[in-house]
């Protein structure tokens, strides 16, 4: 799960992370409040969206003044941001983080995340921040450090200045280095994160260090058991789709294809999104119902599927493990009726009572086609698909 | 001989009389699974199934001298429930529950190290021993004893590696789906090795998807100590960036754990990897 930048620096706050002044807003007319109670020079206006590259598409403006600030914070708000992260119809700016500016004598990036690799949670730095650091990985690897913390013994003061002293900082600097990685690392565990990225921390004039951007990303296996995380869920940052998939715990991910797919485990759907695409079509969607499928899962998944109006055609691919072949084909027949499939559906099924669940599906009128195996499946309906 | 259990393993079930452990334990007896008892804090004594439940995993060792346990205990309990095997002795841990926090299952691995438990999964369907011993909640039916192992990270293409080694008469010495979470137990190379030295194993199948590096440190241990054939498969070659796919450890992030790169590797070692998933028994009877 994903929260906003507002959001994350909050949290910061509370677990002793030093972050610029400043505070969210919804409307021109309170940035400019925002902006006067901050006082300084200028101010920044940052549009609060679930995703990175803000600043190259316009996100991240500088105010010098409080006309600019009004004048930006109208231009964002209400606009969707499309950047390099998010899809073509972008996301929308409900709100706007503005903040005071401070003078930046540089750069850094520090993070800290789980290692599937070590199974170890790690903190990765560098010097160079302000910039991608998988291209700062690729290009240049020895200006990043990594350090790994020990679940039993917590991570200790000497990586943090192992880290300090590889990123150039000085004196009281360490210390203030420990103590936002300590914070970060208290804050990862406490609310079960699965990444938290600062970049840039910022080292200003006077030498003192500030998030100036942070990301948090939480597990999504553990959110049930923080409810204050739960609720800073935004809605309006994800695929709707995507959203309700949820609620009937379908797993759904929209793509850019035509051939909506419907698949009981999550690497059969994966795999036949890939047999899709290998037989010249183009999948529009990855739909995982799960091992112990039901009618209900399976109106639900066809609803989920049509609602896609580009959709010209279905391929159902069930394993029959646990539940039966028949069970499935009766529940596909309902779901056809109940909400008028109007596409062609192409439906493979394997594995328990197969002969009994194909025979179902076999001659009743309804635009069905049962396919014998995977390969012929996935071969009609690019065809079928086509054929509109 | 197969690897790790066969007909004569004793198998407990924690979280024995839930719903999931009630109906796969029920399954497991039916295929012949020696399931000795299983284990629901605060009903020891009583009968289900017709078999004992005891409080704790320590009774039921003591009592049955189970090696083996399937635990179908709840997310937010299977930490706690794959720690108590361990304390207990129990030899290998087959953990089902999908949906365990990363961190949880960090600590788990952290503590089991050293203690010479074996941990199969989370999230991930368990393994079987067709016709002997089945401890996980894959259809029973559709294996067949014989010559391939099978080793996955993905359920239902493991069952899709089954029926069609199946189909073409080959047959499963033992299957192992290592399960799908970032952060699990037996990885690729420890079920490799095993089938490596297994006389009844003739062809591997390995199973892999997007996200992590499993499959390319998988690629470099066959090359150097697999001698046995090995047919692979990669899913998410049309899975987007950044998404997870269904499984907690399905992503791809930072241009790392891509299938391209998973089945670049693959080749490099000289593995045959399917470009479809349907050809998977096909290759695997090619390549005997």
């Amino acid at each position: 799960m994903n929260i906003h930048e507002y959001q994350a620096k909050q949290l910061f706050q509370i677990y002793g992370i030093p972050v610029p002044d400043g505070k969210q807003v919804t409307t021109p007319e309170s940035a400019e409040q925002v902006a006067r109670e901050l006082g300084g020079e200028g101010w920044v206006v940052k549009a609060q969206v679930h995703a990175g590259g803000r600043g190259k598409v316009g996100g991240v403006k500088l105010a010098k003044n409080l006309a600019e600030v009004i004048d930006f914070s109208r231009d964002m708000l209400g606009k969707r941001l499309v950047t390099i992260q998010t899809d073509s119809s972008g996301l929308p700016v409900n709100s706007l983080l503005i903040e005071k500016i401070y003078p930046i004598k540089s750069e850094l990036y520090l993070s800290v995340l789980v290692d599937r690799a070590s199974e170890r949670i790690i903190f990765i730095a560098s010097a160079a921040g302000g910039v991608d650091i998988e291209t700062v990985a690729h290009e240049s690897p020895e200006q990043i450090i990594s350090v790994q913390v020990h679940p039993a013994a917590g991570l200790q003061a000497y990586q943090c200045r192992k880290v300090a002293y590889t990123l150039g900082l000085k004196g009281q600097q360490i210390k203030a280095l420990e103590k936002i990685m300590q914070g970060m690392y208290d804050l990862f565990l406490a609310k079960d994160a699965s990444q938290i990225e600062i970049n840039p921390l910022i080292e200003t004039d006077s030498g003192d260090l500030l998030a100036l951007d942070a990301k948090i990303n939480f597990d999504d296996n553990a959110v049930a058991i923080h409810p204050d995380i739960a609720a800073m869920k935004d809605p309006t940052q994800e695929d709707d789709k995507e959203n309700e998939a949820q609620q009937f715990g379908l797993n759904y991910i929209t793509l850019d294809g035509n051939i909506g797919c419907m698949v009981n485990g999550a690497g059969l759907a994966m795999a036949t999104m890939d047999l899709v695409k290998l037989k010249g079509g183009l999948p529009a969607n990855f739909l995982d119902v799960g091992g112990g499928t039901n009618v209900e899962k399976v109106c639900e998944a066809f609803k989920l599927i049509l609602s896609d109006s580009s959709v010209k055609a279905v391929l159902v691919n069930i394993f029959g493990g646990i539940v039966k072949c028949d069970v499935i084909a009766s529940g596909i027949l309902a779901a056809i009726e109940q909400i008028h499939v109007a596409v062609p559906v192409v439906v493979r099924l394997e594995g328990t009572n197969v002969e009994q669940g194909r025979a179902l599906l076999s001659n009743t009128g309804l635009n069905l086609y049962a396919a014998d195996d995977l390969a012929h499946a996935a071969e009609q309906v690019v065809a079928l698909a086509e054929a509109v | 001989m197969s690897i790790l259990i066969n007909k004569d393993t004793k198998v407990i079930c924690q979280g024995f009389t839930g719903k999931q452990g009630t109906f796969h334990s029920q399954q497991a007896l039916d295929y012949g699974t020696q399931l000795v008892g299983g284990v629901t804090p605060e009903r020891g004594g009583d009968k289900h199934l017709g078999l004992p439940v005891f409080n704790t995993v320590q009774d039921a060792v003591n009592s049955t001298q189970a090696t083996a346990s399937m635990i179908y205990v709840p997310p937010f309990y299977a930490a706690d429930a794959i720690l108590e095997a361990v304390d207990a002795g129990i030899k290998l841990i087959v953990c089902i529950t999908e949906g365990i926090p990363i961190l949880q299952m960090l600590r788990v691995k952290a503590a089991m190290a050293g203690t010479g438990a074996l941990l199969i999964g989370p999230n991930c369907p368990g393994v079987i021993t067709p016709g002997e011993c089945k401890i996980g909640i894959m259809p029973g039916k559709i294996h067949l004893p014989g010559s391939i192992g099978i080793v996955s990270r993905s359920g239902t293409l493991t069952y899709e590696s089954v029926h069609q080694t199946t189909a073409q008469g080959l047959g499963q010495s033992t299957c192992v789906g290592i399960g799908g979470d970032p952060i699990h137990g037996m990885n690729f190379i420890d079920v490799l090795s095993r089938f490596q030295a297994d006389d009844q194993t003739k062809g591997i199948v390995m199973v892999g998807e997007i996200g992590g590096s499993e499959e390319e440190d998988a690629a470099e241990y066959i090359k150097a100590y697999v001698t046995k054939p090995v047919v692979a498969y990669i899913a998410g070659q049309t899975a987007p960036a950044g998404k997870r796919m269904g499984h907690a450890g399905a992503i791809v992030t930072g241009g790392k754990g891509t299938a391209e790169g998973k089945v670049a590797a693959l080749k490099a070692a000289g593995i045959e990897v399917c470009v479809s998933p349907t050809d998977i028994g096909v290759a695997m009877k090619r390549c005997l």
